[in-house]
């Protein structure tokens, strides 16, 4: 195999494009698990819930991609908020076995439902014209899309580092996950932020639904499917840590796309190799901390 | 008293035996739920369709279908849905069977039953060698992927061709069929990427780039249809792997007609094997699809899996026919065997010898029409074709 400037920057590029996706569904499943403790096995659903309503509502009532994401983004998480008060709420101090039973079983309820009222088949995400095709990039030539959600996710990355580093939200947030009950004990409304955050990672993971549909596609089956690597890139990025969920999802990303180019007679298998073999190393992922 | 109950038993038995030769049982083993549940879908209208628009050839019998899902490609929910079917059912015909695994995983339960069981879709060529028991409606993968290759090496004239499979039993032999072709024909495969199970549609970039890098003349895929399909032709058109002077084809999988509106201009041009698409130009495919939209809504197209369910009703009609609705296993083989008809994909007989399809194969091209809409253009036929896979003894067919 030679390589090329043109055959690595394809490479770097796929593999990011894709990162950028695993990261954006995947940061607010890291936020829940590491300040709630709470595993969400239904983070899956609600990016697919979301997915569905940026891609329905394009089809639908003709709205553009940027503001059919916007749309996505809000009700994915007025929903889930909901979910958070009237259900997720009872669980906290449940057991995790409770926990994961009763996440899973969400999971397939949004499965059953979208299969009934809108059926088994894939909905297909229609490009705005001027994000599909090839983009000249000067070294090479590479599909636009996957340049879009390059900087689509390094925005994003920036944005949720500044919000969760330098404003008061975002300090409160770091102190629950730190040591929940001294933050209680400090005057901190513990359920509103629980409820806040909730929506946040789930409107998140919508966006990631919508913005990953034209590379993982989008049916019933979306809740479940991605859900392992969802939990594999908060594995190994470790809980609770955003800039933790970005380098896990950037290595396993482009790894992913290296491995399968050059050895796709192995599949997915070296990508769960290489966890079990990380977390013998480091049990609480890259950039967690020790518990 | 006793002479009665007695009387009442005797009348229950004999209305009971009346009402099983009226009633033939058709057993569906189809994946209803999950990944393969519009396959299914487009299967069952098929054999509804065919029930519908045909009740008269159906009289004085009636045919009742009973279903059990089949979940998944893996093989073992869909044996455990036959056995059942069998057993608890008490079917007198099997039918369905969407991917090859499980009609693989089913075909000993097949064979202890001794039950007809019509394949509907399962395209792996050895299947029917699995069970004496297994006819096949649909196709072998060898009925697209030979001549295929015999086509992309003379009519295309491509030199170097990139295959691309979905690593499981029926692309492996789609894979076989066109490589034996081909290089028999001249041409080389320069290189064999497996691109992921069934299971799921993969991100297809990395194995595209793959191919790209490989700068073959033309690049065949096959995957199992469906979301495969249109990932495909996406993942295609935006690596620009047109502009850089690679063909796409394949089998009749790439352009499933439920897919093709929704695959745009990336489809245009892309060239196919198969043995029926909704554009056939004959006079039953007219009238089939006319029938298909009226009954399920001018939005939708019956495609190569309602054909399948179609013609394989058709042949348990005639199997009842034949039969007088006294469904035996081995009689009712000895009756598929007489079987032809004038399908909507043509003329359409059942072999004798292996108890597979011999059916036309024909060349198409997607093109765009005036009104933006996306059809496929027959652009030769190879009339009659015997599974290559089993005319040719390729080992493990012959």
């Amino acid at each position: 195999m030679i390589f090329t400037i043109e055959n690595i920057a394809s490479m770097v590029l796929g593999g990011v494009a894709a990162g950028m996706v695993l990261f954006i569904v995947s940061v607010g499943l890291s936020v829940t698990m590491g300040l709630m403790g709470f595993v969400n096995l239904a983070h899956g659903a609600f990016a697919m819930l979301g997915g569905y309503i940026i891609v329905l509502s394009m089809r639908h009532l003709g709205v553009g991609f940027i503001p059919a994401l916007a749309i996505g983004f809000v009700m994915t998480a007025a929903v889930s908020i909901v979910f958070e008060r009237v259900l997720y709420s009872r669980l906290y101090k449940a057991g995790e076995l409770d926990q994961v039973l009763f996440t899973i079983g969400l999971a397939f309820v949004f499965i059953a439902a979208l299969t009934v009222f809108i059926g088994p088949e894939n909905q297909p995400l229609t490009l705005p014209p001027e994000l599909r095709g090839q983009l000249d990039l000067g070294i090479v030539q590479y599909r636009t899309y996957s340049i879009f959600l390059i900087i689509v996710g390094v925005a994003i990355v920036i944005a949720l580092w500044l919000g969760f580093e330098r404003t008061r939200f975002g300090a409160q947030i770091r102190a629950a996950v730190d040591n929940r009950r001294m933050a209680e004990s400090l005057g901190i409304n513990i359920d509103r932020l629980f409820a806040i955050t909730f929506g946040f990672g789930s409107g998140m993971a919508a966006l990631g639904g919508g913005l990953g549909a034209e590379f993982l596609g989008l049916d019933p089956q979306y809740a479940l499917k991605y859900l392992v690597f969802f939990l594999i890139v908060v594995a190994v990025g470790g809980a609770g840590s955003i800039v933790g969920v970005f380098c896990a999802s950037l290595i396993i990303g482009v790894l992913d796309f290296v491995l399968k180019k050059y050895l796709p007679q192995g599949g997915t298998l070296f990508i769960y190799a290489l966890t079990i073999l990380l977390l013998l190393w480091r049990p609480q992922g890259l950039f967690g901390k020790p518990s | 008293m006793m002479k009665r109950i007695l009387a009442a038993t005797a009348a229950l038995a004999i209305s009971a035996s009346l009402a099983s030769a009226q009633e033939v049982k058709v057993g569906v083993n189809l994946p209803y739920t999950g990944i393969g549940a519009e396959f299914a879908q487009l299967i069952d209208r098929g054999m509804e369709l065919y029930l519908k628009l045909n009740a008269d050839k159906v009289k004085p019998y009636s045919i009742k279908l009973i279903k059990r899902d089949a979940k998944n490609p893996a093989g073992n929910d869909s044996r455990v849905a036959t056995q059942e079917l069998l057993t608890q059912d008490n079917v007198d015909i099997l039918a369905g069977w969407v991917y090859s695994p499980n009609a693989i995983a089913s075909a000993p339960v097949v064979t202890a039953g001794k039950k007809l069981a019509v394949i509907m879709n399962a395209g792996t060529a050895h299947i029917t060698n699995m069970s004496p028991y297994y006819v096949r409606t649909s196709f072998s993968m060898w009925h697209s992927g030979y001549p295929m290759g015999e086509a992309a090496a003379k009519q295309l004239g491509a030199k170097t061709a990139v295959v691309g499979y979905t690593d499981f039993p029926p692309g492996k032999d789609e894979l076989a069929a066109f490589k034996r072709a081909f290089e028999g024909s001249g041409g080389k495969v320069i290189d064999e990427i497996p691109m992921g199970g069934a299971g799921a549609v993969p991100d297809f970039t990395p194995f595209f780039q793959r191919a790209k890098d490989k700068k073959p003349d033309v690049f065949f895929v096959f995957i199992p249809a469906g979301d495969h399909a249109a990932a495909v032709v996406k993942t295609y058109g935006a690596l620009g792997m047109r502009e850089a002077g690679i063909k796409l084809i394949g089998p009749g999988d790439i352009t499933q007609d439920t897919k093709l509106q929704a695959m745009g201009d990336a489809a245009v041009g892309l060239i196919t094997m198969h043995h029926y698409h909704a554009d056939l130009d004959n006079a039953e495919n007219k009238r089939f699809v006319a029938a298909w939209k009226k009954e399920y809504g001018a939005n939708t197209t019956p495609d190569f899996m309602a054909i399948g369910g179609y013609d394989g009703m058709a042949l348990i009609v005639h199997i009842v026919q034949q039969l007088k609705g006294k469904i035996d296993g081995d009689k009712a083989i000895a009756a598929a065997k007489t079987f032809k008809s004038n399908s909507p994909r043509g003329p359409f007989s059942i072999d004798p010898e292996t108890r597979d399809i011999v059916m036309n194969a024909y060349l198409s091209e997607v093109v765009k029409g005036k009104d933006g809409k996306l059809s496929q253009k027959v652009l030769s036929t190879t009339p009659n074709v015997k599974d290559p896979c089993k005319a040719l003894k390729v080992p493990p067919c012959g």
